[in-house]
């Protein structure tokens, strides 16, 4: 793969079309077209609109708890005996996880569209529980479509749904993950197209989503740049984040990308390992194609049919990447690295006894990449690692893994 | 104008005053041997025109039906490869009926345009349709497949309106495929005055034909269809009449052809009649 041009900038993306160079696009049914092209004019208008943003920043600050704190982690810091580490703690935002900044900038949309109908899909569910939680709030009926595995993996995230009013569909074709729940949401998209706006989770998907959610996103790491400047009086060394669809991430490194002396560092799950199919690292394994409506790097064998990854984490557990970190990717801006489903437990257990902190297994991938990297750095050294979501959800996969009934 | 077998086929429909048949099957479903037992049947039923469908592991277009058609050719061992192989073994023995090439773009993005292009061309393709490539993304593949005769077949579609017509029927070739409905397909018929009116809206802007599909499943209903449309498009009904013959391991219960041929000639029939009332 050739190395694209070095842009002067790496925040100017995408362009008209919706590229991040050959990544991102518009790979859509002829149904779909005239709504994203309406999505986007409505974003456009949206985005320059101070009462829009006035909206979005009451509900950011009194709905969902922003802004999240910068929270130096020290017991963490003193067990590895290097680098200082600070978490950004979207697990404290409200739904537990940082899911929640995307689906109230959306549902705000999706009302100025005088949409009826929201539908989303979710893998670990913690997009689900956040669109399920801004359709109640927002009195709009809800439609979740979750792979069928994940549906028996994540419960706790399935019955609060429930509880929020919001109709999960469990989609048992493929493995039952994240892939297919999004292939169900297109459908129920294409059939209903009038009236339901439909709700994507993460920073990936036909123009204008990929850009949408990073913007919406991107109050991570526009906070977390104050905030570490604040705390500590300078950039970090080091930014770190978990990436499935790669939302959380994209927000944290966004407003970092043009800080020359800021590694940054995305965290793909590698599953049982890269050798088989049994991860989900796209960027350190696949190669671009075309799905979901963007070309971006996918799992896919040499007749470009899509494989099915595995991760220990149902966040993770997708054969794709937003386009932007594809494009991040190729350009060496930043790095991606696999992390390993052992390697993410036990980042979970010490972040656990160390921190008093329960992270979701999504976060505890970034965590691990942390307990790797601090150990080789300077005491005066800093790293932020986005801590992307609590790990509640998680505690019935993790005991099973350990070989315990709760 | 091209000039393709597509093009000739339709001037001659044209000339005789009735609508094409227009049938779609997936490749390789359940496997190969059959599924070219399948296509030779197609013409010799009644059918004009046929699609020959390209499968992918995620259509996100397709009812249950053809999803379920695609993983059994891709279980049966069905490559983009293979696709166009039982193109070429086609071709040996007709020459005469177009082919057109339906599915998704990734296979055709992995296996590369250019080669692809040659390849299919050299199989007696005559044109494509690809779900996911609107006119936004037409230098990916629809221009490079009309500079290799090919031709590209574009989806208008019921949210396709007037303003943005043009753009859609700017690069398209070949014939027009209106979807009936907003849905996947399979989905139920929508109300076929409607359909009617559609038609007539994209005639107004193309002499292009209009093919309709999405829906269209009996004999009957390609008679009322095909009393407006230039072509009707049958699918789903197709890959049932094959699905309905597989046991629940894959054993053939009876013979994928027959069972075909059979709704096939029904359907050529409807086409048929769906002038004679309305002259």
């Amino acid at each position: 793969m050739n190395k694209p041009i070095q842009p002067n900038s790496f925040r100017t993306g995408p362009d008209e079309q919706g590229m991040f160079g050959i990544f991102g696009g518009r790979f859509v049914a002829e149904t779909l077209m005239p709504l994203i092209l309406e999505l986007q004019r409505h974003w456009e208008e949206a985005r320059n609109d101070p009462q829009f943003k006035a909206e979005l920043d009451a509900l950011s600050t009194f709905y969902a708890g922003r802004p999240s704190k910068l929270y130096f982690a020290e017991g963490l810091t003193r067990h590895l005996g290097g680098a200082k580490v600070y978490f950004k703690r979207e697990d404290l935002n409200h739904t537990g996880s940082h899911k929640i900044n995307n689906c109230l900038g959306q549902i705000l949309l999706a009302k100025r569209m005088g949409k009826k109908r929201i539908i989303a899909e979710t893998g670990a569910g913690q997009h689900g529980v956040a669109s399920a939680t801004v359709a109640a709030r927002f009195d709009l009926p809800c439609v979740v479509y979750m792979g069928a595995t994940d549906v028996e993996r994540q419960k706790p995230n399935v019955f609060r749904m429930k509880l929020l009013g919001a109709e999960v569909k469990p989609v048992s074709a493929g493995h039952g993950t994240l892939k297919d729940a999004m292939n169900e949401a297109l459908r129920d998209w294409v059939t209903n197209v009038e009236d339901t706006y439909y709700l994507i989770g993460t920073a990936a998907g036909p123009h204008p989503y990929p850009e949408m959610v990073r913007d919406f996103q991107s109050v991570i790491g526009t906070e977390a740049r104050a905030q570490i400047l604040e705390q500590e009086g300078r950039l970090p060394d080091a930014i770190i984040a978990a990436v499935g669809g790669g939302s959380n991430a994209i927000g944290l490194f966004h407003p970092f990308l043009d800080d020359k002396d800021v590694r940054i560092i995305g965290v793909e799950a590698g599953g049982r390992g890269l050798e088989g199919i049994e991860h989900c690292a796209s960027m350190n394994a696949g190669r671009p194609g075309v799905l979901h409506g963007n070309r971006t790097y996918l799992l896919q064998n040499e007749d470009g049919q899509i494989l099915d990854g595995h991760s220990i984490s149902a966040g993770l557990d997708y054969p794709g990447v937003g386009p932007e970190h594809s494009w991040l990717r190729d350009t060496g801006r930043v790095e991606y690295v696999p992390i390993l489903d052992d390697e993410a437990l036990d980042a979970f257990k010490l972040t656990t006894r160390v921190e008093g902190i329960i992270p979701a297994l999504e976060s505890a991938h970034a965590i691990a990449q942390v307990v790797k990297l601090a150990p080789t750095m300077d005491k005066d050294q800093i790293i932020v690692v986005n801590l992307s979501g609590r790990g509640d959800k998680d505690v019935h996969t993790v005991a099973g893994m350990m070989g315990m009934e709760i | 104008m091209t000039d393709t077998r597509i093009d000739r086929r339709m001037a001659k429909l044209k000339a005789e005053g009735r609508p094409a048949l227009v049938t779609y099957f997936m490749g390789g479903d359940p496997n190969y041997d059959t599924s070219l037992k399948v296509m030779k049947a197609l013409p010799k039923a009644g059918a004009d025109i046929i699609e020959l469908g390209m499968p992918f592991s995620d259509p996100m277009a397709d009812g249950q039906a053809i999803q379920a058609a695609g993983l059994r050719a891709l279980k049966g061992g069905q490559t983009l490869a293979r696709t166009l192989e039982m193109a070429r073994d086609f071709r040996k023995e007709d020459n005469e009926t177009p082919i057109v090439l339906m599915g998704y773009y990734n296979p055709i993005y992995i296996y590369g345009v250019d080669r692809f292009l040659t390849d299919a061309k050299q199989a007696g393709i005559d044109g494509l349709i690809v779900v996911d490539l609107p006119p936004e993304m037409d230098n990916e593949l629809c221009v490079p497949a009309l500079n290799a005769g090919i031709n590209f077949i574009r989806l208008a579609t019921p949210t396709t309106d007037d303003k943005r017509l043009p753009k859609v029927l700017e690069n398209t070739s070949g014939f027009v495929y209106y979807v009936s409905m907003t849905g996947i397909t399979g989905s139920a018929l929508a109300d076929t005055a409607k359909v009617s009116d559609a038609v007539k809206r994209i005639k107004a802007h193309t002499d292009l034909p209009v093919c309709v599909g999405f829906g269209v499943k009996t004999a009957e209903q390609a008679r009322t269809i095909g009393a407006s449309a230039d072509g009707v498009v049958v699918g789903t009904a197709i890959v049932n009449a094959i699905a309905n013959v597989l046991g629940p391991n894959g054993e053939q219960t009876a013979d994928p052809a027959e069972s075909v041929a059979t709704l096939v000639n029904g359907l050529a029939q409807g086409v048929r009649a769906a002038r004679l009332e309305t002259a």
